[in-house]
């Protein structure tokens, strides 16, 4: 062992209680840190999950986001040209040739890591029943490609996607719209377009999202229904993407528009307001987990400075016997590295009991499901190199002061004021 | 060891002059009792022969060596290697015990394998009768006992040079005679250069030479009330 260690070590046991002081600050800076962490960084996944699952990862539209290049522009690239007023052009009857946009976006399977595409129709109808009207979104869709790219049929609460398929004359609604119109399973529906086409159509399934706006105004029926009813066969107005790894959605969307022309819009890039939230969260938690540290810190500096007061004698005695200023330092920033890293240990075995103590709350959903749902906990191993940086850095940083003030001692001083 | 006209003095709002155009030359084995009045810088004489100050003019050799111009871990390094101290008060590092203070200097120099190590503190300690004493903590020890652990650790690198000051001062008259010899014994029988800071004319008398500091100046005339320099 070395000696500075040796000394550092005799210096801590000589003072137990202090030593223990600035042990427990440290203990539950880092236990409190990690029960802080878990608890923000577990909402904020369970909070991404659920974005995630619940939005298209990307969604190609029958929308450009600029206008073309004007042909004055191509022309005289250098001129000084300004052509007020120009609009994006806008694809009113969806998006052109989709069959090979479609293999295009598929073909991105392998270099995406993972890829789900659905074409989907999107048009406005008017639903008449029993002399009552509403203006809703109907989505034609191809059920064995949406499942995979979106979690309605979970939301289903009665029949099924399959049922479209049984039935092409078949729609699925929302609860909102059930409960709005008295409606049920097996009714029938007047469908209007704005063409002056009219259809009935029946409800074989029963969606519950739990987001109002939606289950009042959106509606599913089968694409080729749909292309129909709306006239446009053979023609969709969206992609929607699913990816294994969300994260590559910034990237692959970038991807397909560069391709295809069309906007894609990745959730990433939809979400941002929600996206910036969670940073600011992670903002406020890192400074309310230095905080604690340096509080912790200041607990250290305080130890170790006493100790550097009351061992002036015994620094004057090592340095009369040939110790270095840096020995002396070493001696005391050991003093902090040690209190860091038991500190630290003990700090990470407390900060597991507090995650497994809030890994028991369940709380009960005060909304419809009566599931029970326990606390989003986050327990990946970068918040523990976290902790324990933070706390070795504020332990080594509290007494690096002390030390180096230590190492400054000059023996003689000492000994004229002893002798 | 040999001092030319070495002058400190502290650098304050009205400067102090503590030692003053000193000169002296030491022989090897010598014991050398600096003798004066209270205030006369017998002491910061010492601490610059030791090198643990700096001489604000002058030149001093230990060893052959010039050492005027060595940084602070120069002279930390010439003092682990060639010098021992002893202090009126013991100045042991309290939380270890006898042995342990004796091995400090010798585990820093690193020369010596951990288990010689541990050989030669316990030799040392043995030498000075405390053999039996050797696991005690300071404080659970006599003044004389501390005084001679102080002394097992000034020799633990094999020094050339032992410096004292007032090692006797604070012990009963049995423990002085105690250090005493035993100061006496190194320089005599172990050839090592003594040199001791001292109000006590018994000690000063088993010393080779003697030399009185009047006001930072050696003073050949000086006389300690009760006994001729």
């Amino acid at each position: 062992m070395p000696l500075s260690l040796n000394i550092a070590i005799t210096h801590l046991m000589a003072r137990k209680r202090q030593t223990l002081v600035s042990l427990s600050g440290i203990v539950l800076g880092t236990a409190f840190f990690l029960a802080v962490s878990a608890l923000m960084r577990g909402s904020e996944a369970d909070f991404i999950k659920r974005l995630v699952d619940n939005s298209p990862h990307i969604t190609v539209s029958d929308e450009y986001r600029g206008a073309d290049i004007q042909p004055a522009t191509l022309q005289w690239p250098d001129a000084a040209i300004n052509i007020r007023n120009v609009k994006p052009q806008t694809e009113v009857r969806g998006i052109r040739g989709h069959q090979q946009k479609l293999a295009f976006i598929e073909s991105l399977d392998q270099s995406s890591g993972g890829l789900r595409v659905a074409p989907a129709l999107t048009g406005s109808v008017v639903l008449t029943f029993a002399g009552r009207v509403q203006a809703v979104s109907l989505t034609g869709i191809v059920p064995a490609t949406m499942r995979q790219v979106s979690t309605i049929e979970d939301k289903i609460t009665a029949g099924s996607l399959d049922a479209l398929n049984a039935n092409p004359n078949g729609i699925i609604v929302g609860q909102g719209l059930i409960d709005k119109f008295k409606l049920a399973m097996g009714r029938n529906l007047n469908i209007a377009t704005s063409d002056g086409v009219v259809r009935v159509m029946k409800i074989v399934g029963i969606f519950r999202t739990g987001n109002a706006a939606y289950d009042e105004g959106q509606t599913y029926a089968l694409l080729k229904r749909v292309q129909t009813l709306l006239n446009r066969p053979n023609r969709i107005n969206r992609f929607v993407i699913k990816l294994t790894d969300p994260y590559r959605a910034r990237d692959v969307a970038a991807v397909i528009e560069q391709r295809i022309g069309y906007k894609s819009l990745s959730w990433l890039e939809a979400s941002e307001d929600i996206m910036n939230v969670l940073f600011i969260r992670n903002i406020i938690l890192f400074s309310v987990v230095t905080a604690i540290l340096v509080v912790a810190s200041f607990g250290i500096y305080n130890t170790i400075s006493t100790i550097v007061m009351e061992k002036h004698r015994d620094i004057a005695i090592l340095k009369s016997m040939g110790f270095h200023a840096r020995d002396i330092r070493h001696i005391f920033v050991s003093e902090g590295v040690i209190v860091g890293m038991i500190g630290s240990a003990f700090g990470v075995v407390l900060g597991l009991g507090l995650m497994w103590l809030l890994g028991q709350v369940t709380i009960k959903s005060p909304f419809v499901s009566n599931d029970l749902v326990h606390l989003p906990l986050y327990n990946g191993f970068d918040q523990f190199v976290i902790a324990i940086g933070f706390a070795m850095i504020s332990s080594v940083g509290a007494s690096y002061f002390p030390a180096r003030k230590g190492g400054r001692v000059h023996p003689v001083d000492i000994l004229r004021g002893a002798a | 060891m040999k001092a030319n006209n070495l002058v400190r003095v502290l650098p304050a709002t009205i400067p102090v002059t503590l030692v003053n155009d000193i000169s002296i030359d030491i022989q090897r084995g010598e014991f050398i009792a600096i003798m004066g009045p209270s205030g006369s810088g017998k002491s910061s004489l010492l601490y610059l022969l030791g090198l643990l100050d700096a001489p604000t003019s002058g030149q001093l050799w230990l060893d052959g060596v010039d050492t005027s111009g060595f940084d602070e871990d120069a002279l930390a390094d010439v003092r682990l290697a060639k010098l021992g101290f002893v202090f009126q008060f013991h100045f042991l590092l309290a939380e270890f015990s006898a042995l342990d203070n004796v091995k400090l200097p010798m585990i820093r120099l690193g020369k010596l394998s951990t288990p010689d190590i541990d050989l030669r503190a316990q030799k040392l300690l043995s030498d000075l009768g405390l053999a039996e004493h050797m696991l005690k903590r300071p404080d659970q020890m006599s003044g004389g006992q501390r005084q001679r652990v102080a002394i097992a650790r000034a020799l633990a690198n094999d020094p050339v040079l032992i410096l004292a000051d007032e090692p006797t001062g604070n012990l009963d008259t049995a423990s002085a005679a105690n250090v005493r010899q035993i100061l006496r014994g190194l320089a005599t029988q172990q050839g090592k250069t003594v040199i001791t800071v001292t109000h006590d004319p018994v000690f000063a008398s088993a010393a080779d030479r003697r030399v009185a500091l009047v006001d930072g100046k050696l003073d050949p005339h000086w006389v300690l009330p009760g006994m001729a320099v």
